[in-house]
This record gives C-alpha cells, sequence and structure tokens, in this order.
C-alpha cells in the first residue's frame, strides 16, 4: 500500500466520446510504471488529469494516499507532480534557465536573479547527468536536448513523479539509450515515472509495471518481468500482431526518382546536402538509414520543393522538378507524409475532413470552379477514415482534438490514397501503435507492388531494415553506401551510419 | 449550461451578450455614483435607439460604414492578420468615391456601382501595400497600417484642398447620380438620414462570408492564417494569399469609405482628425466575433449608442462621455472574454 498515486476509476467524456472509462491506475514509489495503449485509448487524456489539465468527470486521485482534487497544473506542480508533454513548450528565444524559470521567477529585491537559478540548474543537471547548458539558447540546442530542458523544468519545480508522454517518439536512437540512462537515475533518487510510449522493447527494457488501456478502458495492471511484447501487444490491440512484414520479391522496374549531385543548404547557410546522388525505381521500397542531421530532412524537403535547391538536378518520371515550386512537384505525382505533423502535415484548426483534402481541394470533384463541395469532402473523409481506422468521433472534429497517433494516420490516409508515383514517407509510424503500424506497413507494401516508387526515411533502425529492399546509408549530405537488408546487419549498418567505409558495395 | 459551454459556436453568441449586459450594469453603477438616474438614462438611451421610426433609421445609417468596418477587421481577422490600417483605407475609398461621383457624368445606375467600386479599388491598394510589405519583406503589418493612416488622413485633406475645393473645409458635393440617398427611405423612417448603403453593406457580410466559408479562396486563405508551413506544404502560395487578404480587407473599408460620401454626407471633409470608425471597427468585429452577421449586429449596437447618445444627454442630463464610457465598458468585456468564460464556467459548475 505504498502508491504515490493512485487514479481510481476515472472517467472524462469530450463531445462525442469517452476518452477515459472507469480508468484505474496505481504507481508505486520509485518505480517506472509504463502506460501502454492503442492510438486514441486515452493515454495522455488520462496523464492530463492527473497533471489538472482536464477535470475528470467522476473518479478520484490519491497522491501519497491523501485524496486530491488537482484544478491545474500549479496544483499538480505543488504535490510534486511534473509533465514532459510530447510537444514541448518552450520560448526558442529564451535560454534554458529563462525557460526553466518561467512562471516562477526567483527574484531579488523585484529583480530577477538569472545566476542563482542558473547555478540551480546546472546543479541538477550534472545529479542526473543531463549535460544541459543553462546558458544556451533553446533555438540552438537539439530536441533531444529541448526534451532535457523539460525534463529540468519539472525537476527545478521539485517534482517527485515524472510523466513522460511519448518521449523516445522524436529522438534518435542514441538519444533514447541517454534518456532511459537518465530515467534509471531519476528512479534511483526516489523518483516515480510514468512513462507513455509505444516501444515494447523499450517497456521491456525499462519499466517495473505496466497499465494496459484500450478504447478508453482499463485492461489491467501486469508485472513486466512476467511478460513479453507478444502478450503486451496482444492485450492492447484485442488480437495478436505480427512484428514482422511479409512481402515478396520486390520487381522494381523504370526509375522514377533520379537525384543528381544535388546541393541543399540549411537555415544556416551551410550546404547540408552535399552532391547528393540517388535513384528509386518504380515497385522497390527504398529505405534511407542515418544519424539524424545528417542531411536526411534537408533532402526531403529539396525533393518536395519546400527548400530551394542550390544545386543539381531532381527528375520525377524523366521530367526536371528541381525548381519547381510545390504544388507542381506534388501535381507530377508526388506524395508526402512529412515529418513533423503539427508543422507540416496538418492545418490544427481545420476539421480532420477539410485536412482529407489539404492536397487536392482546388480539384474537382471537391470543388467547382472555385466553390468548395463540402458535401464531396465529407464523403471522401468519411471513407478515409473507415478505410485506415482513424479514430475520431466524426469527419467534423477539429484536427487538434484527434490523438497524436490518429493525426498521423490521418496525414497518411491523404498521401497513400491519392497513390502517388512516388511516395516519400518521413517517420510514417512516429507515434503509432503497433496495431497501426503493421497496417501502416502494409500500405506501404501494397504500395510498392502496385508499381510506385516508395522513398522511406526512418530512425527506426527495424523499421528500415524490415522494410525496405534496398537502403541507402546517408551520412553527412551524402548517400555513402547502397546495401541489401538481407545481406546486412544492424550492426554493420550503423557503422555505416557513424561513416565506416564498406569496400564491397557499390555507391550509387 | 454545461451542454451550452461544450458548443463553441453558442458560446461565441453567449459571451457577447454577457459582456453588453455587463457593460450596461457597470454603466448604471457609474451613473449612480456621479449622481444620475440610470433608470431614467436607460429609457432615454433606448428610446434614442428604437423610439421612433426616425431614431431606428439613423441607427441603421449610422451602422452601415461601421459594419463595413468590422467586416474589413474581421476578414483580416480569420485569414490570421490585424488590419489596424481600416481608417486610413475608409479615408481614401471616401476620397475616391467622391472624386469619381463628382467627376464623372453617368447614369445612376452605373454611376453608384463605378463610384463605389472607386472606392473599393482604393482601398484595396491601401491594404494592400501592407500585404505587399509583410509578404515580401517580413514588416510587421500592424506598423504599416498605423503609419499609413495617417498617410491617408493627411493626403485625402491635401487632396481635397487643391483639386476638389469647395470651400468651408469641404470637397465639392457628388452629382445626383451618384448618390445612395433615398426619399423613399427617409419617408418611411419619417425623415432620417437613411441611404441604400446597408444594402451594400448586407451584400458585403454575404460575400464576405462566401468567400471564406465556401470558396477554395477561402480555404486556401484561411489556412495561410492557420499555419503557413502546412500550406506551403500543401502548394499554397504563402506571399499571394497575405496579399490578397490585406487587399479584401482594404476594399471593405474602401467600400465603408463610400458610404460616407456617397449616403450620409455627399461629400469629404478637410479632415484634422479620424473619423474613429476604423477603430470601431475594431470592436465591432471583436464583438461579432468576427462573423459577418455577427458583425452587422455588433454594429446595429454601435451604430444606436452613437446617435442614440445625445438623447440620453438631451432627457436624462447624462453626458455624452459617459455614453462613450459605456461602449468602453462593453469592449473591455467583450476583450475579457476570458475571464467571462471563466465566470460562466464557474456558474454551471455550482450550478450542477
Ligand atoms: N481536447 C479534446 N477534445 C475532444 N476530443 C479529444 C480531446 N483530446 C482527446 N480527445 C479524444 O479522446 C480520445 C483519447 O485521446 P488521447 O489523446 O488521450 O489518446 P492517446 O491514448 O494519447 O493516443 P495516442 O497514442 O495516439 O497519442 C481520442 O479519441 C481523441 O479524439
Ligand atoms: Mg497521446
Amino acid at each position: 500500500m505504498e502508491y504515490v498515486i493512485e487514479m481510481n476509476n476515472i472517467r472524462k467524456e469530450f463531445p462525442g466520446i469517452v476518452a477515459n472509462d472507469n480508468i484505474t491506475l496505481q504507481v508505486k514509489k520509485g518505480e517506472i510504471h509504463a502506460l501502454l495503449g492503442e492510438n486514441g485509448a486515452g493515454k495522455s487524456t488520462l496523464m492530463n488529469v492527473l497533471f489538472g489539465l482536464y477535470q475528470p468527470e467522476k473518479g478520484e486521485i490519491k497522491v501519497n494516499g491523501q485524496p486530491v482534487k488537482i484544478t491545474d497544473p500549479n496544483v499538480a506542480n505543488r504535490l510534486g507532480i511534473g509533465m514532459v508533454h510530447q510537444h514541448f513548450m518552450l520560448v526558442h528565444n529564451f535560454t534554458v534557465t529563462e525557460n526553466i524559470i518561467l512562471g516562477s521567477e526567483p527574484t531579488k529585491g523585484g529583480k530577477i536573479n538569472i545566476k542563482d537559478a542558473a547555478k540551480k540548474v546546472e546543479e541538477l543537471s550534472k545529479r542526473y547527468g543531463l549535460s544541459v547548458d543553462p546558458y544556451a539558447k533553446i533555438e540552438d540546442i537539439s530536441v533531444g536536448m529541448q526534451q532535457r530542458v523539460e525534463i529540468l523544468k519539472t525537476l527545478y519545480r521539485g517534482a517527485e513523479i515524472l510523466i513522460f508522454d511519448e518521449p523516445t517518439a522524436v529522438l534518435t536512437p542514441q538519444e533514447i539509450k541517454e534518456l532511459i540512462q537518465i530515467m534509471g537515475k531519476l528512479v534511483a533518487e526516489g523518483k516515480s515515472i510514468i512513462l507513455i510510449t509505444h516501444k515494447l522493447k523499450e517497456i521491456m527494457e525499462v519499466c517495473d509495471r505496466c497499465t494496459v488501456i484500450r478504447k478508453g478502458k482499463g485492461i489491467g495492471t501486469v508485472e513486466v518481468s512476467e511478460t513479453d511484447p507478444d502478450q503486451l501487444a496482444a492485450l492492447m490491440v484485442g488480437r495478436e500482431v505480427h512484428f514482422k512484414v511479409d512481402k515478396k520479391e520486390a520487381q522494381p522496374t523504370d526509375v522514377v526518382l533520379e537525384v543528381k549531385d544535388l546541393v541543399v543548404i540549411d537555415s544556416r547557410n551551410i550546404p547540408v546536402v552535399e552532391g547528393l546522388n540517388l535513384e528509386v525505381k518504380a515497385g522497390e521500397i527504398l529505405g534511407i538509414a542515418g544519424v539524424d542531421g545528417n542531411g536526411q530532412t534537408e533532402l526531403i524537403e529539396g525533393i518536395t520543393g519546400l527548400r530551394k535547391i542550390k544545386s543539381g538536378s531532381v527528375k520525377i518520371n524523366g521530367k526536371e522538378t528541381a525548381h519547381l515550386s510545390s504544388r507542381k512537384i506534388t501535381e507530377t505525382g508526388v506524395g508526402h507524409i512529412p515529418e513533423d505533423r503539427h508543422k507540416h502535415g496538418l492545418v490544427l484548426d481545420y476539421t480532420i475532413g477539410e485536412n482529407m483534402v489539404l492536397q487536392t481541394y482546388y480539384q474537382k470533384p471537391y470543388s467547382n470552379s472555385g466553390v468548395l463541395s463540402y458535401n464531396k469532402i465529407y464523403e471522401k473523409a468519411k471513407s478515409l477514415i473507415e478505410e485506415y481506422d482513424v479514430r475520431t468521433p466524426s469527419e467534423f472534429t477539429p484536427a487538434r482534438a484527434l490523438s497524436g497517433g490518429n493525426q498521423q494516420k490521418g496525414i497518411i490516409a491523404r498521401e497513400v490514397d491519392r497513390s502517388p508515383s512516388l511516395l516519400i514517407a518521413s517517420q510514417p509510424t512516429r507515434g503509432l501503435d503497433v496495431g497501426a503500424i503493421e497496417f501502416i506497413h502494409s500500405k506501404l507494401v501494397e504500395e510498392r507492388d502496385k508499381g510506385r516508387a516508395v522513398l522511406l526515411v526512418s530512425f527506426e533502425l527495424d523499421e528500415v531494415m524490415n522494410l525496405s529492399d534496398r537502403i541507402a546509408v546517408i551520412y553527412e549530405g551524402k548517400i555513402v553506401a547502397i546495401v541489401d537488408p538481407k545481406e546486412t546487419s544492424e550492426q554493420e549498418l550503423g557503422l555505416l551510419m557513424a561513416g565506416g567505409k564498406k569496400e564491397s558495395v557499390g555507391v550509387s | 449550461m454545461q451542454k451550452l459551454l461544450k458548443n463553441q459556436r453558442l458560446f461565441n453568441i453567449v459571451v457577447p451578450l454577457f459582456s453588453i449586459l455587463l457593460g450596461i450594469l457597470v454603466g448604471a453603477i457609474i451613473m449612480l455614483i456621479s449622481g444620475y438616474d440610470p433608470v431614467s438614462g436607460y429609457e432615454a438611451l433606448f428610446n434614442g435607439m428604437f423610439g421612433s421610426p426616425k431614431s431606428i433609421g439613423e441607427m441603421i445609417r449610422a451602422a452601415s460604414p461601421l459594419i463595413l468596418a468590422g467586416l474589413a477587421v474581421g476578414f483580416a481577422f480569420k485569414t490570421g492578420l490585424f488590419n489596424i490600417g481600416v481608417e486610413g483605407q475608409l479615408l481614401v475609398g471616401w476620397l475616391a468615391a467622391v472624386y469619381v461621383g463628382y467627376t464623372l457624368d453617368l447614369p445612376a445606375i452605373i454611376h453608384v456601382p463605378v463610384s463605389i467600386l472607386a472606392a473599393a479599388i482604393a482601398g484595396g491598394i491601401w491594404g494592400m501595400i501592407p500585404g505587399f510589405l509583410k509578404a515580401r519583406f517580413k514588416v510587421h503589418e500592424v506598423i504599416v497600417t498605423i503609419m499609413l493612416n495617417y498617410i491617408a488622413l493627411y493626403s485625402t485633406a491635401d487632396i481635397i484642398k487643391r483639386y476638389l475645393y469647395a470651400g468651408n473645409e469641404k470637397s465639392f458635393p457628388i452629382k445626383e447620380s451618384a448618390s445612395l440617398a433615398s426619399t423613399f427611405l427617409a419617408d418611411m423612417t419619417e425623415g432620417s438620414r437613411l441611404h441604400w448603403g446597408i444594402v451594400v453593406a448586407i451584400l458585403v457580410a454575404i460575400i464576405m462570408w462566401f468567400i471564406l466559408e465556401k470558396t477554395t479562396t477561402g480555404y486556401e486563405l484561411k489556412a495561410v492564417g492557420y499555419n503557413q508551413h502546412a500550406s506551403m506544404y500543401a502548394g499554397m502560395n504563402v506571399q499571394k494569399n497575405i496579399v490578397l487578404s490585406m487587399t479584401i480587407s482594404g476594399a471593405f473599408a474602401g467600400i465603408a469609405g463610400s458610404m460616407d460620401a456617397l449616403g450620409t454626407f455627399q461629400n469629404m471633409t478637410v479632415m484634422s482628425a479620424f473619423t474613429g470608425t476604423g477603430f470601431d471597427g475594431i470592436a465591432v468585429a471583436l464583438l461579432g466575433s468576427n462573423n459577418p452577421f455577427g458583425i452587422i449586429l455588433a454594429a446595429l449596437l454601435f451604430g444606436g449608442l452613437t446617435t442614440a447618445a445625445p438623447q440620453m444627454n438631451f432627457n436624462a442630463n447624462v453626458p455624452q462621455e459617459l455614453v462613450d464610457v459605456i461602449i468602453a465598458l462593453i469592449i473591455f468585456f467583450v476583450a475579457a472574454s476570458y475571464l467571462i468564460r471563466y465566470i460562466l464556467t464557474r456558474f454551471s459548475k455550482e450550478g450542477k
């Protein structure tokens, strides 16, 4: 009976949907407790209730055995509850320290005392091995570092219970390893952690217990030591899940995408894609493997016209597209699942239905001489929502109100449905549950078998290895090797990604 | 109540109504404190607005340019832009309408639309400038529009003095054929200055609704306002849309100017200060939740308050300034709608 957190029979409703239906979650002191469930199962909602962002319709919350009412995040902070949101809430042109003290600025005679605060931040950072520079500006540090700033923010406020909402979805494999170490240090100091993740491997590796929810209902809590990934997956989805993609041998035909000597510069005017060459054929999935920051983002933005190309050529179906507008490029038959769904993928204030026609709204039948046909738009949206199992109360719900994974499924539905001759998928399964990943993978293979060219970018080596017919390794803005996934290992791939040479493979 | 609060659309109606109520309430308290009788004060105000056909006519007349100014602000706002330059766009529109109304010789059926069109074009160009500067050089539209207000104020005054001066600080009047004035409407309202402008204003409100809610152009304009990155991803031309939005907004403001030019005054005065209509437009748009039909209602209220203020002064001795205070209070409470939202939520919780 030494629970630090007890959430008993919590119920939370949204218009048209019961997000949490009688869920119970009990967290022991000093444990890492996993919260597992499909996209839209209600995990984020439950945590937002615990953090005081939502008020539950029913149920009670106890902290250290005491019944409490958490009316807003300040109350949560006072109770020692801190939350690291999936989408960070940092002020970009402020320093790390300024962000951390924002809202509870320490003052000395009416003046903000940055020095002392920075010192405290540094101490905390050392103690938990975060290695964050208190004076760095947020806009200059990586996503992984920003996440650590969020962690520091909660620690600075004296959090004893930390909630992490899908922290690893945005991290590179190396950063994930480091985060796991940090979490170890936190629990060693007596903190308790609630971790939301869709990656069963992570749960097996770091968590003590796991609570599973399905469609808003609590399914139960299991000891991680007494379970395995298959059982966890079956518990959350309600059926068995195949982790391995089955696909036939690829039948590549004509070249669809041909990139030659491509140079793209980033926002600081530094060339990040430096003379890159690449070919993707119809009927194959080409996976790009590489450590984050080796030019993947800029390569994709260059191909899709979102970023200006310095020099070189990009041909799609034999047509030069290097300096065309994004609209023209899309119209030559390109679909693009963007890396950042909130930045590029969705207009969050539009309904999910309106978002489904973001690339086609100006065409028939969705509009007619400039006048939108909402009937046709929502008809289409409805069928896509069904086909891709996007869990939403209706097609008229604002995209903002969908769970992260369901937003992603909406984007994938939109892009794949047009069946473009070149489909670019950047981190397509980021934030998706294992069931959804299985479905999306089979969709990508289906597109390949229809004779489309698929260009896949992913930090998940598993995904690249499983899905690709050929793997191109990107390093410092160039493709340094092309390997056959059947004849390589994760180790070898890792070595190539770190800049190691390989003799026997030809560079295209 | 709980159900009601969940409905965003209903909330957009409840909040302004509640703000108006609060404004009236606090206004009453102020009247009491300053020694006036709020009951007779509000009675006079009400009579000033609805007491006679003439007062209703005057209310609608005063509302016409306010509707258009509110639409201009609301249109820009719905596409993520803040057009503080409605005042300037209104002034150049006014001048353009007077110029065309005075110089051209056309049958009324053509002369009126052409004059209104001239006002729309002048206002549109005046709005396009800040739109272009924002799209091309990322200069914030608020700063440019404020500057352009002053440029409009002084250059219209100068142009009248040089080219259209009829003496007595006034321009030449427009020709009969360009006038929106109507003896029919005036007779119907027993001698008010009501003119056909209200029809124009309602038409423009419908046009705004249609553009924003029904067309691909509106879809693009709103998307750019919400998320430029996603708009770019979707192949929209972000720059073009920013310029277009400010141009349309400016055109609406220009038409607001033509209401005074072709309707109420039939000429233009050499202004030494702003008319204030452009700025009231911001409040009207806010009170009307940037919704075309909400804006019409809000403008009627504002128009009514302005035309009835002298009544309140005359019949109940309440000074004109106090009416301004009440208007300001209503604006304040709308702007503080977060506060009102909070109060309403509290009420509904306790009521349950
Ligand atoms: N603010 C909101 N308004 C309306 N509905 C919402 C809101 N937030 C969440 N929902 C709905 O509640 C349900 C649960 O959403 P929640 O974000 O908790 O899912 P999740 O388990 O975190 O999923 P994911 O793994 O995809 O992040 C979803 O159906 C979602 O559409
Ligand atoms: Mg979530």
